[in-house]
């Protein structure tokens, strides 16, 4: 008779199983799913129980600051090492482990917000497009793990390999089930080191998350056969387990689904509540997992698909702010959960009372594991690379079934069994147990070498370029088109049909209508590139002391008015009619902005279109980068070093040329503005100069200064030298690229800035700044400049 | 119409599918499609195209029907619009969107790719020079956001501004003052779209099956 530690409030009690059962924590009715199970004892929600959770975040942000180490050694194996290191010193301290992860805890609190950023976050493309491959793994493939592993472990275990087990079929197929499914938690800890190319990343992520349904079936029709006994169970039984497959699954989807048209409709309606929609996204998410779990259905599945469903419509609706507050601590959570879970794990293993050593056993199934994972993966590929249009290479199979990892979910699950029913428990515990570490460990280490090893095709880390985006778009239409005209129902067409679908219906009712305007997939990478620059160009501007930049000869006008003419009316107007500063408090709600094309612009037509080119290039930075990976360490991927550092080095640059030149005592910035290409046409076209005096300093070196400016100069110093053109001819407001443009040129370029078509250098001002030797020496020959570029071009104003 | 008749279109089938790299089956079910497009004559003319319904929700479906009867596609060198196409031409255009075999080699891959790329090219070249310019390049832009119904022409024009702009940085990178960025060659296009794996993402899966009775031209 086996004597079994429990647990009860009052210590350690010994009793043997006769004296005690505990509850039973899974209902013997088909399809019910296992309710929690709360255990009075320490764990994780009393206050003591958070004690070892905190102590792991901590050192894990410590692991986080060498990644030297984590290079080499996944975070989580860390956190479980941190774990044992934790539970070794609980344990010499109270001689007993009184901290555990009890199943309650994992499931209810740990879980959910993994599942739920995993959900918010997908790449729902690629997801959808590779999603008969990840349910033909998620499903197939896991029964076949639990069937295979069950029946092999019972196999030997009738040969006689594992000694003397009290266990029977069922059980072992029970146990074969809840250690069989992939584990989502695992595979984002290690997956996120080590960056495969998306297609396998989805297909492993997806399977794992998909699974859920699947284990959750298998785990309760198993255990309640084993409650129900051996020879109770007959045909009938079975197939009411296959319903309660599909009820679960399906049902927790459709739940999944309900929650996310709640939140898409909520989200639309919470225009004026900026601060709570990132809330209700949280609390709507979270409540999707718990229905699904009290109505007995898959809470994985449920919380993904709400997730999955909804991040379009929420991310269109809310603002820009609200987002990035969602995502950021989404993955707040999702990360200190994952490092609570993995602390824990390892906490929990130091526990001698639930150390059972059986070597045939334990080997046999991490064999097993690893044998049948493999076969599974390679047979399932080879049926569906018949279909799919992009096959699977050996490599990436390879890869495939290699991250097949098992995790906390399994040890969840093996928690909650009963002892009563299930002598080797706690064999089965320390098998799990075991299991995890090994895949997590072993398996997380060795990812990276091996990826790189078989030269796995890694996640492409530039982002494309507007072109390729737009050529992607051109591709999905054409590829449907082609679909239509011969006739063929592809891959393209249904999603045609559900993007139209999803145009007529979906979006009208679940998407604010003013946000469905600029939902466009292009028009929205165009927008952020407009939107940065115009923030920069704002606080270019406000770093100079005055947004009223006065430059009138330039072609692209900023133009703030495009959106809010009205709210403008009122402001002061210094500039012109036309031209209003941008102010501070309007910074954040700039919507868009366009970055106008002048519009004689089309009017004048020999290189013109060139010459917009080549202003956008001054305006805008390179394919700006939208990632669609994902990764659970940084919030928000698509901020490129090198923008950053071009941006600072150019202000730099240009507060440096600047400065310099005041110091020069020229009043380099005054001739800027009298650069009014119309002026300099005309004046030109003149042959003398309507204003003599200027253009004389232009052509003079530094010498000859004309004091009048000088005296101004110094006396409005600390004031941005254009704002005194107020009184004078020009109303444009030019964006900041262009004065670094201008800046960095000594006066005797500034003759050559007239007739030079605008910028066809490149962005750089300091490279051209570093280069004035050139320029100076080709700015006298070019003295007449070709016939003006710009006709009517009024006062280089726009409209 | 007799055995005579069915004889022949084996035989024709048969070097069709040769040419194409189609499989026979596959030729054969592509024919049944022509049939009904083009109500049983001999050739396909624009306005069998354009009566499909499905394409009335595709952006772009004028250039689609335009590649059709553009002669740059259906030979090496071919210049010009026709007003018809045979069936012979209709799968030469479709063949463009065969997938690669497995076993591809790597001389193999690249040519395929290149004509992929053509096509579609030659689908944003309009005028036929070889060039895809500014104006060209807004009128795809343009097309391709109309659908979206809501973004102002301004700013079609801005974004396809912005991406030629991208096209000229990242293949001439700095250029003298002078120079006047003309457009888009082919071999420019190549550079910019060379991540793109376009040899496995361009294709349409050609079914053995007969689907010719599920969609109707109608």
């Amino acid at each position: 008779m086996s004597v079994l530690y429990f647990w009860s409030p009052h210590g350690w009690v010994a009793g043997s199983h006769d004296d005690v059962c505990p509850p039973s924590s899974v209902d013997n009715r088909h399809g019910r799913v296992r309710t929690g199970r709360w255990r009075s004892g320490r764990d994780l929600t009393d206050p003591p129980g958070q004690l070892p959770g905190s102590c792991g975040v901590h050192v894990s942000a410590v692991f986080q600051l060498n990644p030297a180490l984590t290079n080499v050694f996944p975070e989580s194996g860390l956190l479980i090492c941190i774990g044992w290191v934790l539970g070794g010193i609980i344990y010499g301290a109270d001689m007993v482990q009184t901290f555990r992860l009890q199943p309650f805890t994992f499931f209810y609190y740990l879980l959910p917000p993994i599942v739920l950023d995993a959900g918010y976050s997908m790449p729902n493309k690629q997801f959808m497009g590779n999603l008969g491959a990840i349910l033909v793994h998620a499903v197939i493939g896991t029964v076949w793990n639990a069937a295979s592993l069950g029946l092999g472990l019972w196999g030997c275990w009738l040969g006689g390999a594992m000694g003397p087990l009290q266990t029977g079929l069922l059980q072992l197929l029970l146990f074969g089930s809840l250690i069989a499914a992939v584990d989502p938690v695992a595979v984002i800890a290690v997956f996120e080191e080590v960056h495969v190319n998306e297609v396998l990343y989805i297909i492993v992520f997806g399977e794992s998350l998909l699974n859920d349904g699947v284990t959750v079936v298998l785990f309760n029709v198993f255990d309640a056969f084993v409650s129900l006994g051996g020879p109770a169970i007959n045909a009938v039984e079975i197939i009411k387990g296959i319903i309660s497959f599909f009820v679960v699954a399906f049902g927790g989807s459709l739940v999944g689904i309900a929650f996310g048209i709640l939140i898409s409709l909520l989200t639309r309606l919470t225009k004026r509540t900026p601060t709570i929609e990132p809330a209700f996204i949280f609390v709507l998410g979270y409540l999707s997992y718990l229905t699904a779990e009290f109505l007995s259905l898959s809470a994985i599945l449920s919380c993904t698909f709400c997730g999955v469903f909804c991040q379009k419509y929420v991310n269109t609706n809310m603002s820009e702010r609200s987002v990035d507050t969602v995502r950021t601590t989404m993955k707040a959570f999702a990360n200190g959960a994952e490092t609570v879970i993995f602390v824990f794990l390892g906490i929990s293993a130091i526990d001698p009372a639930i150390w059972v050593w059986n070597t045939g056993f334990i080997l046999l199934t991490l064999l097993f594991i690893f044998i049948f994972r493999f076969m599974g993966v390679f047979a399932l590929n080879l049926i569906l690379n018949q279909f799919r249009l992009v096959p699977f290479g050996i490599i990436e199979q390879l890869v495939m079934g290699y991250g097949g990892l098992r995790g906390a979910v399994a040890y969840g699950l093996v928690f909650l069994l009963d002892e009563a029913k299930y002598k080797e428990k706690n064999l089965m515990i320390s098998t799990t147990l075991l299991v995890v570490y090994f895949t997590v460990m072993l398996q997380g280490i060795t990812m990276k070498p091996l990826v790189t090893w078989l030269k796995v095709k890694r996640a492409s880390t530039d982002e494309a370029s507007l072109t390729e985006k737009i050529a992607n778009r051109t591709f999905d239409h054409m590829l449907v088109a082609i679909e239509d005209i011969s006739g063929q129902i592809g891959h393209n067409y249904l999603w045609d049909k559900w993007h139209n679908f999803e145009e007529k219906w979906l979006f009208k009712i679940l998407m604010n209508p003013t946000a469905r305007k600029s939902r466009d997939y292009i028009f929205n990478i165009f927008h952020q590139l407009n939107l940065k620059d115009a923030m920069s160009y704002v606080q270019e501007g406000e770093r100079r002391g005055s947004l009223a930049f006065v430059r009138n000869d330039s072609k692209a006008d900023v133009d703030f008015n495009k959106q809010f003419g009205s709210d403008f009316a009122d402001m002061p107007d210094i500039m012109g009619p036309d031209h209003i500063p941008v102010p501070y408090t309007l910074r954040d709600s700039v919507p868009s902005v366009s970055l106008n094309m002048h519009e004689e612009n089309q009017k004048a037509r020999e290189g013109d279109d060139f010459n917009a080119h080549h202003l956008l290039q001054q305006h805008l930075y390179k394919g700006r980068k939208q990632r669609h990976t994902y990764s659970r360490k940084q919030p928000v991927i698509n901020r490129d070093e090198d923008e950053v550092q071009e941006i600072f080095q150019r202000t730099m640059r240009s507060r440096l040329e600047s400065f310099k030149s005041a110091k020069m005592g020229v009043a380099q910035p005054k001739k800027i503005t009298k650069h009014s290409k119309k002026d300099q046409t005309q004046k030109m076209a003149n042959g003398k100069p309507a204003d003599d005096s200027k253009i004389q300093s232009y052509g003079d070196e530094a010498g000859i200064v004309n004091p009048a400016y000088i005296a101004e100069m110094d006396s409005n110093e600390p004031m941005p030298p254009w704002v005194d053109e107020a009184g004078e001819d020009s109303g444009t407001v030019a964006p900041s690229q262009r004065a670094q443009l201008r800046l960095p040129w000594t006066p005797t370029n500034l003759r050559r800035l007239a007739p030079m078509r605008l910028s066809t250098h490149s962005n750089d001002s300091f490279l051209l700044a570093d280069s004035p030797a050139t320029q100076q020496g080709t700015a006298e020959p070019q003295a007449p400049p070709p016939p003006p570029l710009q006709d009517g071009r009024g006062r280089g104003t726009h409209m | 119409m007799g055995a005579s008749q069915s004889g022949r279109a084996e035989h024709e089938f048969q070097d069709l599918s040769d040419r194409t790299r189609f499989s026979l089956e596959q030729v054969n079910n592509l024919n049944k499609r022509f049939r009904q497009l083009s109500n049983n004559k001999e050739t396909l003319s624009r306005e069998d195209l354009a009566s499909l319904p499905d394409l009335d929700n595709n952006p772009i479906r004028l250039q689609i029907i335009n590649a059709f009867f553009d002669k740059r596609n259906l030979s090496q060198d071919g210049v010009g619009i026709v007003q018809e196409i045979s069936f012979e031409e209709f799968l030469m255009v479709l063949s463009h969107f065969q997938p690669a075999a497995m076993d591809i080699t790597e001389d193999n891959r690249e040519k395929l790719r290149r004509e992929k790329l053509r096509f579609l090219f030659n689908m944003h070249d309009t005028d036929g020079n070889g060039i895809i310019t500014l104006e060209e390049y807004r009128q795809a832009v343009e097309e391709l956001l109309s659908k979206a119904g809501t973004i102002d022409p301004d700013t079609v024009k801005a974004i396809a501004d912005a991406a030629m702009l991208e096209v000229a940085s990242t293949t001439r990178g700095k250029m003298e003052p002078d120079e006047f960025y003309e457009g888009i060659t082919f071999e420019h296009f190549l550079q910019i779209l060379k991540t793109l794996n376009i040899e496995s993402t361009m294709h349409v899966r050609f079914r053995n099956l007969d689907t010719g009775n599920m969609r109707c031209g109608k």
